[in-house]
């Protein structure tokens, strides 16, 4: 090792230094205690029982309620994720096609919900979702319904709302993939006799396909951990795996039983996410990079 | 008294040696090109000389001063990098001052030498632009004053030309010979044009691979290349398999010329050296397979029994012969170079001799 | 104009009247000068936003929520800015690795975090205070400034560097002269983002606040449980406008489009 190269590992040392503390100090002690958590024990009079055992994820595993609210969420991540393909890619699409200075206006439309607290944007839909609230005015002036409706505490609900905090991650994902889209490959293609459609489904979709496929990761993975929307729109009643964790963790004070929940969470999440980057990658790496 | 004097000058990365046994000397007021094809090392030697990367073995010597223990930053050398490099975030007068900041001159002989600096490179008026406002040949202009202000011992130029388009490239050509020598300063510029190298240079060093293949004034490199590499390199090269027979020199079947040795040989003829003649039974003899037309002279392909000949001809007004035509080939004895033909001097022979109609050296150039 | 057809036009317009809907609802509402939920159709009236200033647990909130942001994004950035040089700069062992760990909080659920520094810091003695709410902020806004500070580091060209040395400055010169200048607008839009990021959080911060430190998502959290009025639509109302403003900044200090999505500029 040359005196240049030994100098340059020791300002890089200096330079990671805190930043790697931090983070195995804060970071991966928290996790690791919480992994130990999940498999301690605990009794409503005695607290924690500092026993290990699977009971937990046993528990978890086999018991219906615990099973609902696993579905609930996976249907609900489900259903946000599909319907925010189905309207983001498109507008991602329009967007790309449209003019300056259009472009860029709609652009920071899309963008601003994600700065703004998930709280003022829920609120908006707790209000529109109510029985008087304008959803339901729709709803009935189109004869659709007698009464007034109540999306509140509904998974419908909670889907229309997790769907407005969740889709410009898909339209920003898509737009990224069809902004390092060369605009020529689609006049070559009309050149050589291809109609409009056939363009869009032959040269732009498959291009736009990983765009699809990351933002759908991205949506999935928030919906699925998603706490203060479902919490809001959903209520007491219509629990999700992040509010079940903290009610458990919380209300209930069975840190044991709520770490485990959380455990199986990180788990889902992760395993969708590193699964499906590494496939995406696998699939488009030759083509696109 | 050699100005700058480089000496056995080595650098290694790993087993690959990106610069293998430099030794050259360089007169003050000179102007030297390093040539070759990109990864020869070219760049490499000139970062070691600017002290940007320390050298594996060897050294560098300026005005008499042994530069391995001076910084970068206090060798007094003007450098002027390929994409330019000038400070996005600052204007054209400010890129040009800096040099002058960082040796404290007063605020108003910068000023003056600022001014005095852009007008030399015409851009007098544009001293407030930022880069990014700038064209490509204006930003170069830039960063060549801001090189040449700080009165520096020697200027360094990688490949400073090689964004500009055609015109514009030959007219900095015109220009930065015509600063170097008003000004006298020693040059040492970085280039995979041949052209560029064999226009402004008094001297040519031909590198390869991390070696060096040939050292010379462009002429007579080009004119007298001494290894194949550099016969390649230059200008358009044709290379024929040929047999010395009882001293005469025969190309598949005919008799071309004289030839002392006994063998199998290889001959070397640049395009512009061999003439169109009649077809006859004393000459190497072809059919034109194509002819482009290049403004001041004509291409010629030539398709031979001992391979497709490239032929240059000045374009003197008259029309030459047409596709399909036959013809004999004929040069100078002395236009002819010849060597053994030994298993490591096999050119690429015959038929894969196809030399592309453009540059070889824009073949070679990869980004 | 653009190339949309009018199908696709009406689309846009139906999907822009969606993502505005909630947002527009709240601001409007807040100007109402009704006693409940209602639209200012009488008039417009400012009685909610003189009443939140008035509510000192808001105001509590609010300014927790600041100094909060303030100090995790200002420990984030110098933090990350280190290690972006030092990865953009330099290769040695286990740079990938080191990489992924710091963008590691992306990847975790905010409820499994909050859970975690939750056990975590009652383990060690600082739950529910200061301490623990901003190193929890620090480690979850710290992607963010990273991934920033790595676009800045590794957009600085090395030429630049070289030039102005051979030009005579030294290390010390190009950093202050060269370096620190060019990437101050990434440093600061990161710690922009970060203060973002950090005033917003809920899901994590529910966990790790305590009643003496609740940031102002996590007091609307807790207020909109039991009602839904005016007051908190004109809470909501303030903090678009701030959000709007830190945006605004943004975009003409570093683009938004290059923030969010990796393009333009």
């Amino acid at each position: 090792m040359t005196k240049v190269q030994s100098e340059e590992r020791r300002s890089a040392a200096l330079l990671l230094g805190p930043a790697v503390l931090l983070f195995i100090g804060i970071g991966v002690a928290p996790l690791l205690m919480t992994i130990l958590l999940s498999f301690n024990g605990w009794h409503a009079t005695t607290g924690i029982d500092p026993s290990i055992s699977f009971r937990n994820y046993a528990d978890i595993l086999s018991d219906g309620y615990f099973a609902q609210i696993f579905l609930r969420t996976l249907w609900i991540a489900t259903a946000t994720t599909v319907i925010c393909i189905l309207i983001g890619a498109p507008e991602a699409y329009v967007l790309r096609r449209m003019s300056q200075p259009w472009r860029s206006i709609f652009l920071m439309v899309i963008i601003t919900p994600l700065l703004i607290s998930v709280i003022a944007r829920t609120l908006g839909w707790a209000m529109l979702l109510n029985g008087n609230g304008l959803v339901s005015t729709a709803l009935q002036g189109a004869g659709l319904s007698s009464r007034p409706v109540s999306l509140m505490f509904t998974q419908t609900g909670v889907i229309i709302a997790l769907v407005h905090v969740l889709v410009p991650f898909m339209v920003l994902s898509v737009w990224s993939a069809l902004s390092r889209m060369d605009r020529s490959a689609e006049g070559a293609a009309l050149s050589l006799g291809a109609s409009q459609f056939t363009v869009f489904r032959r040269i732009v979709l498959p291009q736009a396909l990983p765009g699809i496929l990351s933002g759908a990761v991205i949506v999935f993975t928030l919906a699925a951990s998603a706490f203060a929307t479902p919490a809001i729109i959903g209520g007491r009643r219509l629990k999700v795996v992040a509010t079940e964790a903290y009610d458990e963790f919380l209300h209930s004070l069975n840190w044991p039983l709520g770490a485990a929940i959380a455990v199986l969470l990180l788990i889902g999440i992760v395993t969708v996410v590193v699964g499906c980057n590494r496939w995406i990658e696998r699939r488009y790496a030759t083509v696109f990079q | 008294m050699p100005f700058l004097v480089i000496e056995g000058l080595r650098k290694t990365y790993g087993a690959v040696h990106a610069v293998d046994r430099l030794d050259l000397t360089v007169e003050r007021g000179e102007f030297i090109a390093l040539l070759g094809p990109s990864g020869c090392g070219k760049t490499t030697t000139l970062q070691m000389i600017a002290g940007l990367v320390e050298p594996s073995v060897g050294r560098v010597v300026l005005d008499g001063a042994d530069m391995s223990a001076v910084p970068p930053n206090r060798r007094d050398l003007g450098i002027v990098f390929q994409n330019y490099a000038l400070f996005p975030h600052m204007s054209a007068a400010e890129n040009v001052a800096f040099g002058l900041e960082m040796r404290k001159l007063s605020r108003t002989e910068i000023g003056k030498r600022v001014r005095d600096a852009l007008a030399m490179v015409g851009l007098a008026d544009k001293s407030d632009r930022y880069p990014r406002q700038m064209s490509g040949g204006q930003q170069q202009r830039v960063a060549l004053a801001r090189a040449l202000i700080i009165g520096p011992k020697a200027l360094l130029l990688d490949e400073p030309l090689s964004n500009l388009d055609a015109k514009l490239r030959e007219e900095m050509q015109v220009e930065l010979r015509q600063i170097q020598s008003r000004l006298g300063i020693t040059a040492i510029l970085v280039t995979h044009d041949q052209h560029e190298a064999l226009a402004l240079s008094d001297r040519i060093v031909v590198m390869n691979g991390g070696k060096v293949e040939q050292i010379g004034d462009p002429f007579t490199v080009y004119e007298n290349p001494a290894t194949p590499f550099v016969a390649h390199f230059l200008g358009k090269n044709n290379v024929f398999a040929g047999e010395a027979r009882d001293g005469v020199l025969h190309i598949a079947g005919r008799p071309v010329g004289l030839h002392l040795a006994t063998g199998r040989v290889l001959v070397s003829l640049r395009s512009e050296k061999i003439r169109l003649i009649p077809d006859t039974t004393d000459a190497l003899s072809g059919r034109i397979v194509s002819r482009i037309f290049q403004g001041d002279h004509w291409l010629f392909r030539v398709e031979t029994a001992a391979g497709v000949a490239t032929v240059l001809r000045q374009n003197d007004g008259t029309e030459p012969p047409r596709e399909g035509t036959r013809v004999g080939l004929a040069w100078n004895e002395s236009d002819a170079w010849i060597q053994p033909q030994t298993e490591s001097a096999a050119a690429p022979s015959a038929p894969e001799t196809e030399q592309p109609i453009w540059e070889p050296a824009e073949a070679l150039v990869e980004a | 104009m653009s190339r949309n057809g009018p199908l696709m036009l009406a689309f846009h317009t139906l999907f822009m009247a969606f993502l505005l809907a909630p947002i527009v609802l709240v601001c409007l509402v807040a100007f109402t000068p009704e006693g409940y939920l209602s639209l200012p159709t009488a008039g417009i009236s400012l009685r909610w936003f003189k009443a939140v200033l008035a509510y000192p647990e808001f105001v509590n909130a609010f300014i927790t929520s600041l100094w909060l942001a303030a100090i995790s994004s200002t420990i984030a950035v110098t933090t990350a800015t280190a290690a972006a040089i030092a990865i953009a700069r330099y290769r040695f062992p286990g740079r990938d690795a080191i990489t992924a760990l710091f963008m590691s909080p992306l990847v975790v659920p905010h409820v499994v975090l909050g859970i975690a520094f939750l056990r975590f810091f009652s383990a060690v003695g600082v739950a529910g205070t200061a301490t623990g709410l901003v190193l929890s902020h620090v480690i979850l806004i710290f992607p963010f400034a990273l991934r920033l500070g790595l676009a800045s580091a590794t957009g600085l060209e090395r030429a630049l560097e070289h030039a102005a040395q051979s030009l005579g400055a030294t290390r010390a010169r190009v950093l202050q002269r060269i370096v620190l200048p060019l990437i101050v607008p990434g440093i600061a839009s990161g710690w922009m983002l970060s203060m973002i990021q950090s005033f917003d959080e809920v899901t994590m911060t529910v966990f790790v606040a305590s009643p003496t430190t609740t940031t102002l998502p996590v007091w609307m959290f807790n207020y909109i449980q039991f009602n839904i009025d005016p007051l908190i639509c004109a809470v909501s109302t303030l903090l678009i406008v701030f959000t709007i403003v830190v945006m605004i900044v943004l975009e003409w200090l570093y683009g938004l489009e290059r923030l969010f999505a990796g393009t333009g500029q």
